[in-house]
């Protein structure tokens, strides 16, 4: 039995060095029926929220010095759990520079709403447990579309739930700090989300196809974060059977 | 005179160093000057302050200048071309050139007061990539990457990505949904484009 199931297995990674995968972002979305569910949910409130006036500039409604401490304060509180994403990983240099960052925009950056770290160079370095499970060589899984949350994959949303229960936060924070710290990582989290928004909610609007517009933007930009972007993700039309040749 | 002297071939290939681009070899740096003329031009459309369908005007004419469009419009068909007749794919070139124009020309203004700077290039399969950071008002920087060929008898870039969106194959991916939405009539695609 287990002998088999090898040969099966050796004869599928054979049979795949034969078929090089055609160029193109390869996709695995089983979920597609409910997926689409959701986007035309989140499209929904997405409207709602602002997403189709990105014909009138004025500008957005907070200004950018508010705007960018809450940003700041939500980093900041996010930090220590990718400084044990970083542990996790092996990679102690990220992890110590989150930590020193921490440290410092914690104290000398007033509680987070400052950021002198960054101009000292400590760059946040950004990740999640999402990665950590890549790294460990967990596979993608399927697509996902959520509801509120929008893309995902199972390997991301899987790591998104780790993250909260490993938050180190959550262990010494006192109740109102750690409520404090969530609200600041959503406030964060949704301001950054409108920054991009608006070029990535012009650019659905006017697709032909909004849902695999954003499925095809979310699995690149996400590969390409970790590192993991495919070699048939590189596209070249002068090779390419109907390029130009 | 029937034979080649030497001083003929020496004149015959000073004439070819001197032609504008096919007589420079692709190179890093080759491509990476390329990229700064673009970033000159796009970053001379964006504060010029025209209306938006002057900068769509100009920014196809800089597309004209910078980028290999009969290779990336073919590309974006994907393997409905192979059955598109001479006639259709004449038209079509042109209004995917228009299409295109109009779709990253609208967004302009969101790189208003934006900056882009090379980093530098390195050669990858038959082209150089050439790695640039855009750093736009009050967001973290983008990494953007240009592939830049000689492979269309000149200089030009056919790709472009940004954070890892690949626009070739996002856009071959939207093209081909936008031929799904007209029954897979090509003419009809063209119209759209044109209307863009």
């Amino acid at each position: 039995m287990i002998k088999m199931t090898c040969r099966a297995a050796l004869s599928l990674i054979v049979l795949g060095a034969c078929t090089p995968a055609p160029e193109g972002v390869s996709v695995h979305d089983p979920y597609e029926e409910t997926n689409r569910e959701a986007h035309e949910f989140n499209a929904a409130i997405g409207g709602m929220f602002g997403g189709e006036d990105n014909e009138v500039d004025d500008g957005p409604a907070i200004p950018v010095e508010i705007t960018s401490k809450v940003v700041n304060f939500g980093d900041n509180v996010s930090l220590p759990g990718m400084v044990v994403n970083g542990i996790l990983q092996g990679n102690i240099d990220n992890a110590f520079q989150n930590s020193a960052r921490f440290v410092l925009n914690t104290t000398v950056g007033l509680l987070g709403f400052f950021d002198p770290a960054t101009g000292l160079g400590l760059a946040e370095v950004e990740t999640d447990f999402g990665e950590t499970l890549s790294i460990w060589g967990v596979p993608e899984g399927a697509y996902l579309e959520l509801p509120v949350l929008g893309p995902s994959t199972e390997r991301a949303l899987a790591g998104r739930i780790v993250d909260m229960i490993i938050d180190p936060l959550e262990f010494v924070g006192t109740k109102e700090q750690i409520e404090y710290a969530t609200i600041g990582k959503i406030a964060g989290r949704v301001i950054k989300a409108s920054e991009v928004g608006d070029t990535i909610s012009g650019v659905l609007d006017d697709s032909a196809d909004s849902y695999a517009s954003l499925r095809l933007i979310y699995l690149q930009n996400r590969r390409f974060e970790l590192g993991t972007t495919l070699a048939q993700d590189v596209a070249d039309p002068y090779d390419d059977f109907y390029g130009a040749q | 005179m029937t034979h080649f002297t030497r001083r003929n071939m020496m004149v015959a290939g000073a004439a070819a160093l001197s032609l504008p681009q096919a007589a420079v070899a692709l190179s890093s740096a080759s491509a990476s000057a390329l990229v700064d003329r673009l970033v000159a031009d796009v970053n001379a459309v964006i504060s010029s302050g025209k209306s938006e369908a002057g900068m769509i005007a100009d920014f196809a004419k800089i597309l004209d200048r910078h980028a290999d469009v009969p290779t990336i419009a073919r590309y974006c068909l994907g393997p409905d071309g192979r059955s598109a007749s001479v006639a259709q794919m004449a038209a079509y070139t042109p209004a995917f050139a228009n299409f295109i124009a109009a779709k990253y020309g609208r967004r302009f203004r969101e790189f208003v007061g934006g900056e882009i700077t090379v980093q530098g290039a390195k050669p990858i399969k038959s082209w150089i990539e050439v790695e640039t950071t855009v750093l736009l008002r009050g967001r973290s920087p983008l990494q953007m990457d240009w592939h830049v060929s000689d492979r269309s008898g000149r200089h030009a870039f056919f790709n472009f990505i940004i954070e890892g969106v690949n626009m070739l194959l996002t856009e071959r991916a939207e093209v081909g949904a936008m031929l799904d939405r007209q029954r897979g009539d090509l003419d009809k695609l063209i119209a759209e484009m044109r209307a863009a």
